[in-house]
């Protein structure tokens, strides 16, 4: 079968768990796409979802993917679109489940596809065993540190079994941790029958792949800049970016008519380099890419022709990202209006270091920002004005393993308001003792995980 | 003359476990030259002082007009053990684009101001 002229439309979904859904609609209904890549988990996704399954064994998916699924179903089953989500989680049969019942109360049919076997949380000794210490992989730190401590560990897959569920007619695929970008490269290697080991293709496809996961981020939103941002249209109306992929791996990226955000050669380079270490050496499951050699070329009215993406071979160990228990925060935010507002800030930072003192509380570190004028940009806040504000907040926060400690924190800013310096703002209430946590990326012989990985396939 | 970075380029910045990450952008190829010579990793570490407790990295790309900046060990040990507003790290691209470089008077961003 010639592939020869034949192209494929992906749509971008969701860039992490919250995002909206909404911009979809017009990919399906306007943007002639057959398949939505949806993004529902960040580096950390995994932890909130742990303590929903600590408490409900039947949570533990990103629930945000069946209210997405009920609004825009009907759209997609018309225009013949098929989702690929990673909003399994931690329990892809869960998240099936779930959206069964409803497509079963709305009387919709689909086949649903679940990918399972990313968790190695309950295989750490027997990884062990296999010779597979899981030290860290930046610091060579050995994981008994933080073995008792650990919430979840769950390895990056790749697009192979996406690839082989769409060959099993799955209309929506539920995975749980794989990377973002084989959520684009699966139905990419699908239907252009690409082979596992044609590092170039693979490397077009994990380059489409990594501009369609943060959603509006390839499409102008997010534009960092000065100036350039305001000339960004329609931020209410935002469409998300959507790949026309050639058999080759040649793409044109466009998003659909009659919707906000700019797709240009500025705003896809952004979203190319974002979050990317040494960009020769881009990894994935499934092909390193180099994006040294790309190339865009900007057609003007939100069209960027993208090729040229080189890619080497596969690594021989997949990435596993656990997160471990790693203390407490506790913060307080109070606000002072002029005249002397950043001067009482630091005045009310000091009463409370006092306060802190006095107890003698096991605080590891303490955080002071003033919101207003630093907390976002740090020592290069401009001090030109500092002492004439209108207005500015204190923030501050603790770091203490101990949660009572994180909690008594927050209580004393409210004392301030009576018994501090004058014009107080924001005493909204008191911020509880928020858990922290630490990441632990490793590496794991890519047989040990892949063995153990299952693809079901049920009508609902 | 000296010249901050936000007149003549663009950035983005994000998160990967404890590495802050920076995408910086020339509008165009004769801004890209000056950049490619005038951003170092010296003059990165000395921008971010204390922020950045691990080596800067530093990667430019042709084909992109682009450098790719990396941080290590600048966010705290990472997002969710972060006790920092930004922790995510997002606004790091906004702290990059107030660095000041020297640059030519007449580049193309700096000339378009003048006449507008």
């Amino acid at each position: 079968m010639s592939s020869a002229g034949k192209t494929v439309r992906i749509g971008a979904g969701l860039g992490f768990y919250g995002d909206s859904w909404h911009p979809i609609r017009a990919s399906i209904e306007r943007g002639g796409v057959q398949y939505i890549a949806s993004d529902h988990l960040s580096e950390l996704t995994l932890a909130i979802l742990q303590k929903d399954r600590q408490k409900d064994r039947s949570a533990g998916y990103a629930r945000d993917a069946v209210p997405m699924l009920a609004d825009l179903w009907p759209a997609a089953a018309k225009h013949k679109v098929k989702f690929i989500l990673n909003a399994g989680g931690l329990n892809p049969e869960g998240a099936r489940l779930a959206i069964g019942k409803v497509f079963k109360e709305k009387g919709w049919n689909a086949r649903i596809a679940t990918i399972t076997g990313d968790s190695v949380l309950e295989r750490i000794d027997e990884l062990g065993s296999a010779g597979e210490p899981l030290a860290h992989m930046d610091t060579g730190a050995d994981i008994g540190g933080v073995r008792e401590k650990l919430l979840f560990a769950n390895a990056y897959l790749g697009a192979q079994p996406i690839a082989e569920a769409l060959a099993q007619g799955a209309d929506i695929v539920l995975t749980g941790r794989v990377a973002d970008a084989a959520l684009t490269l699966g139905p990419l290697a699908h239907e252009f029958g690409w082979q596992w080991d044609d590092w170039d293709r693979l490397a077009a496809g994990l380059t489409l792949g990594h501009l369609l996961e943060c959603s509006g981020q390839g499409s102008g939103g997010n534009f960092g800049s000065s100036g350039e941002w305001a000339r960004v249209p329609d931020y209410a109306n935002f469409g998300y970016p959507i790949a026309e992929v050639s058999a080759d791996g040649s793409a044109l990226l466009t998003k659909p008519p009659g919707t906000g955000g700019r797709v240009s050669f500025d705003t896809v380079r952004q979203q190319l380099l974002y979050e990317v270490h040494n960009p020769h050496a881009y990894f994935s499951p499934d092909v390193v890419l180099d994006m040294g050699t790309l190339r865009f070329d900007d057609e003007g009215n939100d069209r960027v022709r993208v090729k040229g993406a080189s890619g080497a071979a596969r690594p021989e160990r997949l990435k596993v990202v656990a997160g471990f228990h790693d203390g407490w925060m506790g913060t307080g935010m109070i606000g002072f209006a002029w005249p002397e507002a950043y001067a009482k800030c630091e005045k009310a930072a000091e009463v409370v270091r006092t306060w802190v003192k006095e107890r003698d509380w096991p605080v590891e570190e303490t955080n002071v920002e003033y919101v207003g004028y630093n907390s976002l940009l740090g020592e290069n806040a401009d001090p030109t004005y500092r002492d004439q504000l209108n207005e500015c907040f204190l923030r501050m926060t603790i770091r203490t393993r101990d949660r009572k400690v994180a909690d008594g924190f927050g209580r004393f800013f409210p004392w301030l308001g009576l018994s501090g310096p004058p014009y107080v703002g924001s005493l909204k209430g008191v911020q509880p003792a928020k858990e922290l946590l630490g990441i632990w990326p490793t590496l794991v012989k890519r047989d040990l995980v892949e063995t153990k990985v299952t693809i079901e396939v049920e009508n609902v | 003359m000296r010249v901050p970075l936000w007149k003549i380029a663009h950035a983005r910045s994000g998160d990967k476990a404890d590495r802050a990450d920076i995408g910086l952008f020339a509008f165009d190829a004769e801004t890209y030259a000056v950049l490619k010579r005038e951003v170092t990793r010296e003059k990165l570490a000395r921008h971010f002082g204390a922020m950045a407790t691990g080596p800067v990295e530093l990667w430019p790309l042709d084909n992109l007009l682009a450098l790719k900046i990396v941080l290590n060990g600048a966010l705290q040990g990472g997002a969710a053990r972060s006790i920092r507003m930004d922790n995510l790290g997002k606004n790091v691209a906004a702290q990059l684009l107030r660095m000041e470089i020297d640059a030519p008077e007449n580049l193309p961003r700096l000339a378009r101001e003048k006449t507008s």
